[in-house]
């Protein structure tokens, strides 16, 4: 890896960067510095606020605070063509071309080599041959873009970008849909430019990725920024530490109440359960009155197995027991009928029915339990709602709402009620405190440990190692879709968590770069 | 926020209201009312008869549309069903004619409902294939005639009275009940509207979301079968090629008016046979002008925008919006 580069000037300075959204501070007073020639990493876990950088920087978001120089010069884009323009230019995981178009068109859209204002199609195709030679490309220029893989037209998408005259590229989470090959194609291209001397962001949480093409190393969490740092002087357990944990020392004493408890009886359990190339088979047994935390990277899996644990995805292996009797887990509906709930990562789309009101989106798990012929009569529901919303402190106070017109915290805290209203035995939270303000996140880290006081099951997946070590009374470490570690009592720790998080697989890598 | 809440058919109320005032003007008779023969007659009542059709057709649709579904087929269920009730009308009782007209929609809805439900298929282009299809069964059913019939009970449906109105009213009545009765009663109102506002959540909150849609498909294909048995009844015929034609559009159309979204969620029943009367009034006081019949699409069209508008929370934005730019400028 190159990097003897002048570290003079650098081409694209942010400084102090802050956004919130409602109550939400998505960044604040983030920094960011990208040189020429260079390619700089930006990582962070989901919600870490690496797209609302990506989109404040490029103008798709107004941004509340801070400035951007580009080449030393103030810019202020009020768009992403306007960003364009000024030579920022950004490649997004869903390339947004035009598949029906030809690879010449999308390459030439908005700027067609003209005559007589008639499209000159043999001149367009000549220069877009010659274009995409540049990046080795020898394709059909005058086929549809849509006939050609992922990775050509990622290809396509950044040398549009670049011949845009972009100095500085953005791409976001490029390879998530490549194969090992087509990645690096496209990292011998991405060498190539940054040769050229453009500034290239990598989005990426691929971490052997992040290590094998970058120089420099930005992570952000919870919207703040963490640290700036030369790749290859920073090891892998330190980055992961950035992402994923804070001090050491403050949360092993946080964790003195979670102390030893009887063995507690078995609620649910999982032998030898999975599915083929989602989750690899695990052991699993969720007790009453236990919290057990699922950690892990992005993508490693955690996800994955509530899915698996709720009935949301079918198992293709492995037998579940409820309380000791075998059980099939097909459906939501099966999962719901054992006395599962789910609170799922994607609140919106997963989640909430943002036209209903929060009392018909408080019952409507306890309805579909119920079946359609036993109806909760309205004075039902009216009080369920109400003692959710008062038990909650769901705010506004009001059950009649649209919940779509709640704060993040507040649907959060509806979703809690839809499942706690049908007496469930087992609770599978995922990532319940993303995007919540910093008093609900308080809130829902207290009722995690009510619930449990009261003997539910939880099964809790956080990006948040604190968080989980605080409420956890046991803890499942995953990499690459695989249980790999198992913590309970005084071996639950954010250290532990994240050497396992780093261990072996991820060591050969990082001894590569070190 | 709360004074939106009883502006809940407002719109719609009004907009019959003052297609009610313009009838009137065109047609000075056209809140007479008389008794003859224990039947009631007017033009209010030949609104309400020759609305039946659609309105019974916009009481399935408002459901198929709540699931964020659409269901083209109901016009080409109408044709078949009408068809399989004029060719037994004469050689077997009523009963069993019904039976067999309903039965026919069941199983249209169960194909519907398959293709939507089961095999993932767009609604419009699942129901598109009924649509298609559908009136060549007729036709096959019909050996491509009109298919006339004298039985006096079938007849009766179309053209008898019960308590001084038309039976056609009196089923579109009780269907309305019905149909309210058991998904409001049910707990099927509730998890319709979740289905449609957001499928996936639901079914990760437990709903059954194929069986709803499943369901609603059916009742949809049902109310259409009964409008098809009426719409023969009326004419003591059935023509394969013309009963129900474009009725799906004007089904939709009156669900829209209605207030229901084409995205699906929140639904109103009454609504939505106001929308099919509103459409209906329109049709006859256009007819009783005296104007073509052409008119009447053009008519429509400006109404129908006009109901969608007042409706439209964009709208009352721009309308503000508006009024403030007049304000500066003055």
């Amino acid at each position: 890896m190159e990097n003897s580069r002048d570290p003079a000037a650098p081409l694209l300075e942010v400084r102090g960067i802050s956004k919130s959204f409602g109550a939400v501070r998505a960044l604040q007073e983030v920094d960011f510095t990208l040189r020429a020639g260079e390619i700089h990493a930006l990582l962070g876990e989901n919600g870490a606020g690496k797209s609302t950088l990506i989109k404040v920087v490029t103008g798709v978001f107004p941004r509340d605070a801070g400035v951007v120089r580009l080449g030393g010069e103030e810019v202020a884009p009020r768009s992403a063509k306007a960003a364009l323009g000024a030579g920022i230019a950004t490649v997004y995981q869903e390339v947004n071309l035009l598949p029906n178009l030809s690879v010449a068109q999308n390459l030439f859209l908005d700027r067609q080599p003209m005559r007589f204002g008639i499209v000159r199609d043999g001149e367009m195709r000549r220069r877009a041959r010659a274009l995409l030679a540049d990046f080795g490309l020898d394709i059909d220029v005058a086929a549809p873009l849509g006939n050609y893989s992922v990775a050509i037209q990622h290809v396509t998408a950044i040398a549009r970008a670049v011949d845009l005259s972009a100095r500085v590229l953005i791409l976001d989470e490029p390879t998530a849909s490549l194969d090992r090959h087509e990645v690096e194609i496209l990292f011998r291209i991405m060498r190539q430019l940054a040769g050229r001397g453009i500034g290239i962001v990598f989005v990426s949480h691929f971490l052997d990725q992040v290590y094998e093409i970058s120089d420099r190393i930005t992570v952000l969490r919870n919207g703040r920024l963490v640290g700036e740092r030369e790749t290859a002087s920073l090891p892998r357990l330190e980055l992961i530490r950035m992402m994923l944990g804070r001090e050491l020392a403050e949360t092993t004493s946080a964790r003195a109440s979670a102390g030893e408890h009887k063995p507690r009886e078995v609620c649910a359990s999982f032998e030898n359960y999975g599915k083929t190339g989602y989750v690899t088979p695990f052991n699993l047994e969720l007790r009453h009155g236990e919290v057990v935390g699922l950690a892990g990277l992005l993508g490693s899996g955690r996800t994955e197995t509530a899915r698996l644990v709720f009935g949301a995805e079918r198992a293709d292996r492995g037998q579940a027991r409820v309380e000791g009797a075998a059980v099939r887990l097909h459906s939501p509906r099966d999962g719901v009928r054992h006395g599962f709930g789910y609170c799922p990562e994607e609140r919106k789309t997963d989640g909430i029915v943002a036209e209903l009101s929060v009392r018909e989106n408080i019952v409507l798990a306890l309805q579909a339990k119920r079946g359609l012929h036993r109806p909760l009569s309205r004075r039902e529901q009216d009080e369920i709602a109400r003692r959710y919303v008062r038990m909650l402190d769901i705010r506004p106070a009001d059950p009649e709402r649209s919940v779509g017109l709640l704060s993040g915290g507040n649907q959060q805290k509806v979703l809690l009620a839809r499942w706690l209203a049908t007496s469930p035995r087992l609770l599978v939270l995922d990532e319940p405190t993303r995007g919540i303000d910093v008093g609900a996140h308080a809130e829902i880290i207290r009722l995690i440990r009510e619930l449990c006081d009261d003997g539910l099951s939880l099964l809790v997946i956080s990006s948040e190692l604190d968080e989980i070590v605080t409420y956890s009374d046991r803890v499942v470490v995953l990499r690459d879709r695989a249980h790999v570690e198992a913590l309970a009592g005084e071996a639950i720790d954010v250290g532990n968590i994240l050497a396992a998080i780093a261990a072996d697989g991820a060591a050969p890598a990082h001894g590569a770069h070190a | 926020m709360t004074a939106l809440l009883p502006r809940r058919g407002l719109a719609q109320i009004l907009a019959l209201i003052v297609i009610l005032a313009v009838d009137r003007v065109v047609s000075p008779q056209f809140f007479d009312l008389r008794l003859q023969d224990g039947r009631l007659f007017g033009s209010l009542i030949d609104v309400l008869n020759r609305g039946t059709p659609v309105a019974l057709l916009s009481l399935g649709m408002v459901l198929v549309i709540a699931t964020r579904g659409i269901d083209l087929s109901v016009g080409a269920v109408m044709a078949i069903c009408g068809a399989i009730a004029a060719s037994l009308a004469d050689s077997h009782g009523l009963p069993i004619v019904l039976a067999a007209a309903l039965g026919a929609g069941l199983v249209c809805g169960l194909w519907n409902g398959f293709l939507v439900a089961v095999l993932g298929m767009q609604p419009i282009v699942g129901t598109l294939i009924l649509m298609v299809a559908g009136r060549g069964i007729a036709q096959l059913i019909t050996e491509g005639r009109i298919v006339t019939f004298s039985s006096p009970d079938l007849v009766w449906l179309g053209n008898g009275s019960v308590l001084g109105l038309p039976v056609p009213v009196v089923i579109a009545l009780g269907m309305l009940i019905i149909t309210g009765a058991v998904v409001r009663g049910s707990a099927l109102g509730l998890l319709i509207e979740a289905t449609g506002g957001n499928a996936r959540a639901s079914e990760l909150a437990g709903v059954g979301t194929r069986a709803m849609i499943l369901a609603v498909y059916v009742w949809c294909s049902v109310c259409a079968a009964l409008a098809g048995v009426i719409a023969a009844a009326d004419i003591m015929g059935a023509d394969a090629n013309n009963a129900g034609l474009w009725l799906e559009l004007d089904a939709i159309l009156a669900v829209v008016i209605g207030g229901t979204s084409l995205f699906g969620g929140r639904f109103s029943l009454v609504l939505a046979v106001l929308g099919a009367l509103i459409i209906q009034t329109m049709n006859t006081g256009i007819l009783l002008s005296g104007y073509p019949p052409e008119f009447n699409l053009l008519v429509k069209a400006v109404v129908v925008l006009a109901v969608l508008l007042l409706q439209s929370p964009k709208f009352s934005g721009l309308a503000g919006i508006a009024a403030r730019l007049r304000r500066t400028k003055a």
